[in-house]
């Protein structure tokens, strides 16, 4: 087993009627009947699907779609299930019941994913139903993490608590996962379909790479949407564009079903590489495109998916605030200073791993799964416990996934973090490397999957060991690093800052260098650096790049500046210099 | 319009089918895509009740104006339901053709002649489709289905129940759950 962290980490058992938070005053979207009907249902269908597929009634072919909307993939080595995390939420208990089923159906750990989703990567297919089933019993499913469908709709993990926050996205999001679940009209489109909202003026959510990117904007003290479209990485990395510069808040859900009504009678069908919405909006231009999902929209945006103002009060009534103390805000950052004064390692996690919260006397905290040595975003089943249990004791219970790969915990009083830090330590969880060079996004690569060129974790643990000097990240700041095995590109290289994408050239694993991606509102994609380099020479090569960077940067420019500032030449001509 | 050597899979006529949830006879034959279809006149057609590619229909439909409750039309995939458009009030029966069941176009098409061209008539998929998707073809307003896997066909309709709730506005349910919910 490649993880190993946290299997000695000791567990601070937390005894259930000392907890502080209980699953009824989750400030989260809870089921009904008739949510429990509908999820009920359908561990129901695919128990049935399952068997006739294990009896020979389904062949591989018919069966392949069925499992694929219920996030089941056949990998290189095992099946692979992704759990649908709506908007990256999760509470204690549904943290432990993971848990569970990681040590009762799999190896022990499990991996979030950047849809904020989390994968087993173990489990028997016969398994599978009912390890959804002990899932719909906490609310949770796989409905559509896969497939060629509307996948798992992604946000802002600071949702709710940020600061420069316009309005809080997640109950648009949730009316977006209703909508989408099970849309009859929309589970079998081209390609898949991935769609983000974010409610803040920074872009935490990568909006403008994803095939629908919905931005909250507020007009004359009317709350609305900029709606991008056709935005996307992979083979076809793409920018998407704005078609509509505000939409009113009740429209948000016809607009969309124009979209992808227009995308799923005109999207290509005849090659798997051209059907994203991407190309579609390509060929006809964004005007164009444009133009017709308005056409659709007219004939539909009275209809009966308007949000009425009982629907939007309703969707907004599971998100309100927490029972947040009053605190007197200086005096406890004064504390906070204090502790942080007479502790450098604490004072660098509280720099890097902490994020100002809009209630005064509370901050944001990030968890790292990136400590050197495990693959980016695995965790053992004993750390989803200690999340939970973090949660509970200092984070009114809930969590955040976030599409970088880490766990927020958005509500925690400063006065704690002291004691916080030192128990997300034990835990192997306050590695202070949140944003810089070793907090990469990386995709499982070739150990896993079997649609990579080349290893990716081996390239990642390579890079944070020779780049272990935190003085030295701290010193470059913030710095993206994605790395991708394959073109496909999970790892979201086209949008890193330094983006590492494995090749393949006659058998042997290569690594192109890209650089000045970003997925932020600036949103840009990466420029290849030059030919590509063997895995062994990887480190070496970002050390140049990052040496280019430290000469040239002017006061207070972090390496995405520099770049935009000097170009690619400046780099390459460092990287390429024949040694003289 | 694909030429004739990219006509792909036609469907076929089975003799029994799925109508309103229960298994019946099936009255209808349905004239594939070809490349004849200039041959073909109001004159030479085939009595009794059959159902016209698109392209065959739309030439034929003035001519066949006095056979109206027996001339029904499929639309291939690629065939959009706007080109049939308000006419659909008029007709007694559509197909629509799933060539494989990852193609759903078909699925758009049914809401379209439902809930915009007021299409009341039978409204049958025909093709490669697959029993798994007949809750979702039924909620785009498909009520018949002419279905070439797996037999006997009584054994699919269970699947029309696989689900009794469902979140979203469709064919067969006009408000949204989340509507419902805040009424």
């Amino acid at each position: 087993m490649l993880c190993a962290i946290g299997e000695s980490a000791e567990l601070i058992p937390i005894l259930p009627d000392q907890r502080k938070w209980q699953w009824n005053q989750a400030v989260m979207y809870r089921y009904d009947d008739r949510d429990r009907t509908i999820i009920g249902e359908r561990v129901a269908q695919f128990r049935g699907q399952t068997e006739r597929y294990l009896a020979g009634e389904l062949s591989e072919e018919q069966f392949l779609p069925l499992r694929l909307q219920n996030g089941l993939y056949i990998q290189r080595l095992a099946p692979m299930l992704r759990i649908a995390v709506p908007y990256g939420l999760l509470n204690s208990t549904q943290l432990r019941r993971l848990a569970r089923v990681s040590r009762d159906y799999d190896k022990g750990y499990a991996h979030f994913t950047t849809r904020q989703n989390l994968q087993f990567n173990w489990p028997e297919l016969e398994d599978v139903p009912d390890i959804l089933a002990e899932l719909a019993e906490v609310e949770m499913h796989a409905v559509q993490t896969s497939g060629n469908c509307i996948r798992n709709t992604t946000s802002d993990p600071y949702a709710g608590v940020a600061r420069d926050e316009i309005a809080d996205p997640r109950p648009y999001c949730e009316l977006i996962r209703q909508w989408s679940t099970f849309h009859p009209e929309f589970a079998f489109l081209p390609r898949k379909f991935k769609i983000a909202v974010n409610g803040a003026t920074a872009d935490r959510a990568a909006i403008r790479v994803h095939d629908i990117g919905v931005q909250i904007v507020e007009r004359d003290g009317e709350i609305g949407f900029q709606v991008f479209v056709g935005g996307g990485q992979g083979r076809t990395p793409v920018i998407a564009e704005l078609i509509r510069d505000f939409l009113p808040e009740r429209h948000l859900l016809s607009y969309l079903e124009a979209i992808v009504r227009i995308y799923n009678q005109l999207g290509r069908r005849d090659n798997k590489y051209k059907a994203r919405i991407k190309i579609l909006v390509k060929a006809m231009g964004a005007e164009e495109f444009g133009r017709r999902v308005e056409q659709e929209w007219q004939r539909i945006k009275d209809g009966a998916e308007e949000l009425t103002p009982e629907a939007l009060a309703w969707a907004k009534s599971f998100f309100t605030d927490h029972a947040y103390r009053s605190i007197d805000a200086v005096a406890s950052e004064g504390a906070v200073e204090k502790q942080a004064e007479s502790d450098k390692a604490f004072a660098r996690w509280l720099e890097r791993n902490t994020f100002d919260h809009r209630v005064p006397g509370y901050r944001a905290v990030r968890l790292s799964t990136k400590p050197t040595g495990v693959p980016p975003g695995d965790v053992t089943d004993r750390q989803l416990e200690a999340i939970a249990d973090l949660a509970d004791e200092f984070s009114f219970g809930e969590a955040r996934v976030t599409h970088d790969q880490n766990v927020v915990l958005a509500d925690v009083e400063q006065e704690k973090l002291f004691e916080f830090w030192q128990a997300a330590r034990k835990h192997g969880f306050a590695t202070p490397n949140i944003g810089t060079l070793t907090d990469m996004i990386c995709c499982p690569g070739g150990d896993y999957c079997s649609l990579a060129n080349a290893k990716s974790i081996p390239v990642a643990e390579a890079i944070q060991r020779r780049f272990d000097d935190m003085d030295y990240l701290y010193d470059l700041g913030d710095l993206n690093l994605n790395i991708s095995g394959c073109m496909n590109a999970c790892g979201h290289h086209h949008v890193g800052h330094i983006g590492i994408l494995g090749v393949d050239k006659k058998g042997e694993e290569f690594y192109q260098i890209q650089l000045g991606g970003s997925s932020s509102e600036r949103a840009s994609l990466a420029k290849v650096l030059g030919p590509s380099f063997s895995r062994a020479e990887v480190p070496d090569i970002i050390g140049k790049i990052l040496d280019v960077y430290v000469n040239q940067r002017q006061p207070e420019e972090l390496f995405i500046d520099t770049y935009n500032r000097i170009g690619l030449q400046p780099f390459k001509e460092s990287v390429y210099a024949k040694a003289s | 319009m694909p030429k004739p050597a990219e006509l792909g899979p036609q469907p076929a006529n089975p003799e029994q089918l799925i109508v309103d949830g229960a298994v019946a006879d099936n009255e209808w034959r349905l004239l594939p895509r070809s490349d004849d279809d200039a041959t073909i006149s109001a004159d030479t057609l085939a009595t009794g009740k059959v159902i016209l590619p698109y392209s065959l229909w739309s030439d034929l439909r003035e001519d066949l104006a006095g056979r109206k409750n027996e001339i029904g039309v499929w639309l291939d995939s690629d065939e959009s339901a706007d080109l049939i458009g308000d006419a659909a009030a008029e007709l007694p029966l559509i197909a629509v053709h799933f060539p494989a069941f990852a193609d759903g176009r078909g699925f758009t098409a049914g809401r379209l002649l439902r809930e915009r061209y007021g299409f009341t008539g039978e409204l049958r998929a025909v093709g490669a489709y697959m029993r798994d998707q007949l809750t979702y073809l039924h909620r785009c307003g498909f009520n018949a289905f002419a279905y070439e896997g797996e037999q006997p066909l009584a054994g699919l309709l269970d699947s029309l129940q696989d689900f009794s709730e469902s979140y979203q506005a469709a064919v067969d349910q006009k408000l949204p759950l989340f509507r419902r919910r805040a009424q």
